[in-house]
């Protein structure tokens, strides 16, 4: 028999694989990443100049890096709360997860996260690429900076698959879970630093945003590879994202035993 | 044949007689499609324009619509969330802007006063296609799944049947944005009101939302080429729309021409400001060409029906 974690790791893969066949959609979002990469290119960069050079902390090469890495990330954190767990369990069809033998959560999750890990490759790096040729852009110096930024970045594509995991589950509950994925949708784009970078915020604004988890699946990983936060500091944002992971985790455990309970499928 | 085509509103539904299904089958083989294609000519459709009287011709698409609302006010609790989201959207997307000026107070020459301004003017006509043509949008899930080949059934034109095929209320919440942005933003800058002013505004806003409404089309048309890869006209759709409440002023060259004049976002909402409140605006380009909207808008919507046709055209059909 094989492990547990083994089974969930093919998963991983089974998702990434299933991406790889749509090449032409990967490139499609990379088109639509490097233009709003170059429309926040040209606003915050006025900004920049206009505030003298440097805005709380970003000159123009660490507000590229930003830009350009949360642009990166962009089709591997998923920020738009959509996923086809939502759909199954609007349908029914979750009803069929329920009689394999395997944690639905943990499946649902797994298979996500390869979806979106493989976005690193068409989506991400190109991007950050782009960014770096056509724009120029500030560069970690340490080989340790790039090893813990890898592991935020896992930990926040793999947080978003969690949360938004969340998001679906309700479904057991309100049936039609749209407005709730768009208000998901606004404000983890908002509170996670896709727009602007969450330092430039208000105190209370950014108060908001770092009491949420929606930091940990973008701001933070960008932070860390760009080498903004480095040593201490970076290793404790590092446990804030386990932290958010292991809560996103034990309430989607709950969530699921609850809702399997109330599930209802008609027909047969 | 075109006479048995024509009916009247008790003749309804419109579908094809019998002895008429038998001569135009439901699916046309490749070469036939080429021959006549899955419109109705021009010849045909203004004849039916004399047959039948206004109401009649809108009383299909009025059915569907209503339908539409009466669905989505179904879910209550979803929809008081999803006008609520709406809301919130318009929002955010004002504060993103707005959370800049907390460390400077000019960007590309304006003022946070006149940056609302421009968002109120670009964010209500957004809003406003994307209400009434947004869901083209879904296009590319009708080809995959195959159900656009029912639209090419029914005797209406295809991108109007698309375009009534639904409408989206909860973007009546977002356009509330707009237009309270609008309004705040007229209030707080400093404008020589007069008939001009007037004019240039209601010129702003009508070819604002027909612009807007030409970038879905022209995404709509393209989406029969892309089918999986239809996040590439979000670049210009959804890009456009976050370039459209950016002061022009701060893009280089290259976004000037993308933004400024391929898909003219500046004329929906920057430079109609800068021609109202007299700015410096773009070096180069003259002050007065705010007035200018309702050619971008021509343009936008020539280069949609051209991308339209050409997706149309194009279209196989799912097979099956």
């Amino acid at each position: 028999m094989r492990s547990p974690v083994g089974t969930y790791l093919r998963l991983v893969r089974a998702g990434f694989r299933e991406q790889s066949a749509y090449l032409l959609a990967a490139f499609g979002g990379l088109v639509a990443n490097a233009t709003f990469g170059l429309l926040k290119v040209a606003i915050l960069f006025a900004t920049v100049r206009a505030a003298g050079g440097e805005l709380r902390g970003y000159d123009l090469a660490e507000m590229s890096a930003y830009i350009w890495l949360s642009q990166g990330l962009l089709g591997s954190v998923n920020l738009t709360g959509r996923t086809d767990m939502a759909d199954r369990v609007r349908t029914g069809d979750v009803a069929v997860d329920f009689l394999r033998p395997l944690d639905v959560q943990a499946a649902a999750v797994a298979t996500d996260t390869g979806r979106r890990l493989f976005a690193l490759l068409p989506r991400g790096v190109p991007s950050v690429v782009i960014g770096a040729l056509l724009v120029g852009m500030s560069t970690p110096g340490s080989a340790w900076t790039y090893l813990l930024g890898a592991v935020s970045v896992l930990l926040g594509i793999v947080l978003s698959c969690a949360c938004v995991y969340l998001l679906a589950v309700v479904g057991f509950w309100i049936v039609e879970t749209r407005g709730l994925q768009i208000l998901y949708m606004v404000a983890s784009g908002f509170l996670a630093g896709l727009f602007v970078p969450i330092s430039l915020f208000p105190d209370w604004l950014h108060a908001v945003a770092v009491s949420t988890p929606f930091p940990s699946m973008m701001m933070y990983p960008v932070d860390l590879l760009s080498g903004r936060v480095e040593g201490l500091p970076a290793l404790l944002l590092v446990a804030q994202q386990a932290a958010w992971l292991a809560a996103a985790a034990v309430l989607g455990q709950v969530l699921t035993r609850a809702g399997r309970r109330r599930l209802e499928v008609q027909g047969g | 044949m075109a006479d048995t085509r024509r009916w009247s509103r008790s003749e309804r539904p419109p579908r094809w007689s019998r002895s008429e299904r038998r001569q135009r089958p439901p699916r046309w083989s490749r070469s036939e499609r080429r021959q006549r294609p899955p419109r109705w000519s021009r010849s045909e459709r203004s004849e039916r324009h004399e047959t039948l009287t206004l109401r009649a011709r809108w009383e299909p698409y009025r059915v569907v619509l209503a339908s539409r609302i009466r669905s989505q006010r179904s879910y209550r609790a979803s929809f008081a969330l999803d006008l609520g989201s709406s809301l919130l959207v318009g929002l955010v997307e004002l504060a993103e802007v707005a959370v800049l000026f907390l460390a400077v107070d000019r960007i590309g020459g304006l003022t946070l006063a006149q940056v609302v301004l421009v968002f109120g003017i670009a964010d209500l006509t957004f809003s406003l296609a994307d209400m009434v043509v947004g869901h083209c949008d879904e296009l590319p899930r009708f080809i995959r799944a195959g159900t656009l080949d029912v639209f090419y059934l029914r005797p209406q034109p295809l991108l109007l049947q698309l375009v009534t095929s639904d409408i989206s209320l909860r973007r009546l919440a977002r356009a509330s944005v707009g237009a309270v942005a609008l309004v705040v933003g007229l209030v707080l800058n400093d404008i020589t009101w007069g008939p001009s002013a007037v004019a240039l505004l209601v010129l702003a806003v009508l070819s604002g939302a027909a612009t807007f409404a030409a970038l879905f089309v022209t995404a709509a048309g393209l989406q029969f080429f892309l089918v999986n890869g239809a996040e590439m006209t979000n670049a210009f759709v959804y890009g456009g729309r976050y370039a459209a409440g950016q002061p022009a002023s701060v893009w280089p060259r290259g976004l000037l021409v993308v933004f400024g004049f391929v898909f003219p976002m500046a004329f929906t909402g920057y430079l109609p400001v800068g021609t109202l409140l007299d700015l410096p605006g773009v070096p180069g380009l003259p002050g007065w060409l705010g007035w200018c909207a309702p050619l971008a808008a021509v343009w936008a919507w020539v280069l949609a029906l051209t991308c339209w046709r050409w997706g149309v055209r194009h279209y196989q059909g799912a097979g099956g």
